[in-house]
C-alpha cells in the first residue's frame, strides 16, 4: 500500500455489488489519527454506501475493512430524510444509546453551540441545530474518528460555513480523525488533509491542491468545479489563513 | 351497564383492554418506523392463518399466530437479500397471503358445509366454542365478533399481553434507538436486526390479539390512530406510548359501549372511537 500501515480505519480493495451492479470498485482508502478526510464525488458515485461498509453497516462483496482495536467512532448520518417521528428532546437525543451526565450532556452541547437548545423538541430543530445536535451525540461517545456522511446537506451557505468551521475545531479540540462525504467541492477542499474522488472507483485523491489539478478530477466534475474551487483557494488565501502569523491578519 | 354483568361483554372489555395495552405501544413503533403497511401484511397473514386453522381444526387464533410469525421469518429472509425495497417486499407478501387465505377459508368453510355468514345474534352468546364459531369464522375473522371471544381467549390474550409488554419494556431503549435512525443505532452498536425480528414477532402477537374483538381488517387501526393521537400530545417516547394506550384502551371502552347500545359490530365502533379521539387531539392546543 502506499500509506505507512497507521491509519485507524481502512479499507482494502473495497468492492460492493448490490443487484449485479458494482456500486464501489476495489476501493483503498485510510483515515489516520487527527486526519480529515475527505470523500468527494458525484451522486451515485457510491460516497455513502463507502460509509456504511466502513462503518460495518453493510457488508463487502470483496475486499476489507480493517479497523484499529477498539475505535470509538461517533457517526453522524445524513440528516433525516423527512419529518422526525420520535417524539424527544435533545437532551433524550443524546442519551438514547449511553448514559452521560448531565453535565456531559450541557458541555458538548456548548461546544456545538446549541446549549440553549437541550430541552427542545428535535422535530422542531433547523437542519443546521439538527446536524449540531447528531455531532453532539457522536463526540459524546469521545470518540477516535468521527465519521460525517453529508454533514451540510440540509444546510444553508452560511450555516455550512459555521459547520465546517465547527468540524475543523472539533478536529483541532479533540484529536480525532474525522472521515467525510460531500459533495459540495468548495468548502471541503480547504479543511481536508486528504481528499478522495470517488465514482464507483478512486478516480484520483491527495491533498487538496493536486487534487484539483488532477485531470481525472476534471472529468469528474467538469471544468466549473476547478474554477470554482480556484476562486475559493485564492479567497481563502486572503481573508482566514495569512502567510505570516495570525497576529498579523489586520495588518494588511 | 347490564352490559358490565353479561359474560359476553365482560369477556370483550377484559380482551379488549389487554389488546389496547400491546396496541398502543405497537403502534408507536409502527409510526415511528413508518410500517403501517406491515400491520395490514401481518393482518393478511392472519387470514391464511385462520383458513389453514378452520381445515386442521385447530384454534384460528393459533393458525393466525403460526402464519403471521411465518411472515415475519419469510420478511426478514428476504430483506436481508436487500434486493427488494421494504414495501415491494410487504405489498408482494400482503397480498400473497391475502389470495391464500381467501382461498383457504373458502375451502375450509366449504368442508364444513355451513357457510352460514350472517347468523350473528345473541344466541351465540355464553359458552360459545371455538369450534362452533369455526363455521362462519370467514366472515368474522374480517370484522371481529365479540361473541366468539371465549374465557380460554381472554386468559390466552392476557398472557400474551403480558408477554409482549415484558418484551417492549426490555427491548426498550434499542428499539426507540433503532426508531429514531436504525443505521445510526447500529452504529452505536444495537443490534437492530435482532431487535426488529424481535419487535416483528410481538406484532403479530399483538395483531393475534385482536383478531376477535377488532377484525383482521381493523387491528392495523387500532394501533395506528391511538399511536398518531398521541403523537399529538406526547414529550418523550414513553409519554406517546403511554398515551396511545390509553387512547386505544377508551376507545376500546367507548367502542363496546357503543356497540352493546346500537347492535353494531365492535371493530369498527371501536375505530371509529379512536378516530374520534384523534380528531379531538388534533383540535386541542398543541402540547410539544
Amino acid at each position: 500500500m502506499l500509506k505507512a500501515n497507521d491509519a485507524m480505519l481502512s479499507a482494502r480493495n473495497a468492492t460492493f455489488i448490490l443487484n449485479g451492479r458494482k456500486i464501489l470498485d476495489k476501493v483503498n482508502l485510510d483515515v489516520r489519527k487527527g486526519e480529515i478526510v475527505t470523500v468527494i464525488g458525484p451522486n451515485g458515485a457510491g460516497k455513502s454506501t463507502l460509509i456504511h461498509v466502513m462503518l460495518g453497516l453493510l457488508p463487502l462483496t470483496s475486499g476489507q475493512i480493517i479497523r484499529r482495536e477498539s475505535l470509538r467512532i461517533g457517526f453522524v448520518p445524513q440528516s433525516f430524510s423527512s419529518t422526525f417521528t420520535v417524539p424527544m428532546n435533545v437532551k433524550r437525543l443524546l442519551s438514547l444509546t449511553l448514559k452521560p451526565s448531565d453535565r456531559e450532556i450541557e458541555t458538548t452541547l456548548e461546544e456545538t453551540g446549541i446549549a440553549h437548545l437541550k430541552e427542545q423538541s428535535v422535530a422542531s430543530l433547523s437542519g443546521g441545530e439538527l446536524q449540531r445536535a447528531l455531532l453532539a451525540k457522536a463526540l459524546l461517545r469521545k470518540p477516535d474518528l468521527l465519521v460525517l456522511d453529508e454533514p451540510v446537506q440540509s444546510v444553508d451557505f452560511i450555516g455550512e460555513v459555521k459547520l465546517y468551521e465547527l468540524i475543523s475545531n472539533i478536529r483541532k479540540s479533540h484529536g480525532c480523525g474525522i472521515l467525510m462525504v460531500s459533495h459540495d467541492l468548495h468548502m471541503v477542499m480547504a479543511e481536508s488533509d486528504h481528499v478522495v474522488c470517488l465514482n464507483g472507483h478512486v478516480c484520483c485523491e491527495g491533498g487538496p491542491e493536486n487534487v484539483q489539478l488532477d485531470p481525472e478530477f476534471a472529468k469528474l466534475f467538469g471544468p466549473s468545479a476547478i474554477k470554482m474551487i480556484a476562486a475559493y483557494a485564492h479567497h481563502h488565501d486572503h481573508d482566514h489563513e495569512p502567510h505570516e502569523s495570525p497576529d498579523h491578519h489586520h495588518k494588511h | 351497564m347490564t352490559a358490565l354483568f353479561d359474560p359476553v361483554w365482560q369477556r370483550a372489555i377484559l380482551s379488549g383492554l389487554a389488546v389496547a395495552l400491546v396496541a398502543g405501544p405497537i403502534g408507536c413503533f409502527i409510526v415511528w418506523r413508518r410500517m403501517a403497511y406491515f400491520g395490514e401484511t401481518l393482518a393478511h397473514a392472519g387470514l391464511l392463518g385462520v383458513g389453514i386453522g378452520m381445515m386442521l381444526s385447530v384454534d384460528i387464533m393459533f393458525g393466525a399466530l403460526i402464519t403471521s410469525v411465518m411472515l415475519v421469518a419469510i420478511l426478514l429472509f428476504l430483506r436481508s437479500r436487500k434486493q427488494l425495497a421494504l414495501d415491494t417486499l410487504l405489498g408482494m407478501l400482503s397480498h400473497t397471503a391475502l389470495a391464500l387465505g381467501m382461498i383457504s377459508v373458502g375451502a375450509a368453510a366449504m368442508d364444513d358445509g355451513h357457510g352460514h355468514a350472517g347468523e350473528e345474534t345473541g344466541d351465540h352468546a355464553a359458552g360459545h366454542s371455538a369450534v362452533e364459531a369455526q363455521g362462519n369464522g370467514h366472515v368474522d375473522v374480517l370484522f371481529g365478533d365479540i361473541m366468539q371471544v371465549t374465557a380460554t381467549n381472554v386468559v390466552a390474550i392476557w398472557f400474551a399481553a403480558i408477554f409482549v409488554t415484558a418484551v417492549i419494556i426490555w427491548l426498550w431503549r434499542e428499539l426507540v434507538a433503532v426508531s429514531v435512525h436504525e443505521d445510526l443505532a447500529r452504529a452505536e452498536g444495537v443490534n437492530a436486526r435482532w431487535v426488529e425480528a424481535a419487535f416483528m414477532v410481538i406484532a403479530a402477537v399483538a395483531m393475534t390479539m385482536a383478531m376477535k374483538i377488532m377484525g383482521l381488517l381493523l387491528i392495523t387501526a387500532l394501533m395506528v390512530i391511538p399511536a398518531a393521537a398521541a403523537r399529538r400530545v406526547a414529550w418523550s417516547p414513553e409519554s406517546m406510548a403511554l398515551w396511545a394506550a390509553l387512547f386505544a384502551a377508551i376507545a376500546v371502552m367507548a367502542g363496546l359501549g357503543i356497540s352493546n347500545y346500537s347492535g353494531v359490530l365492535a371493530g369498527p365502533a371501536i375505530v371509529l372511537a379512536a378516530s374520534t379521539i384523534f380528531v379531538l387531539t388534533s383540535i386541542a392546543p398543541k402540547g410539544s
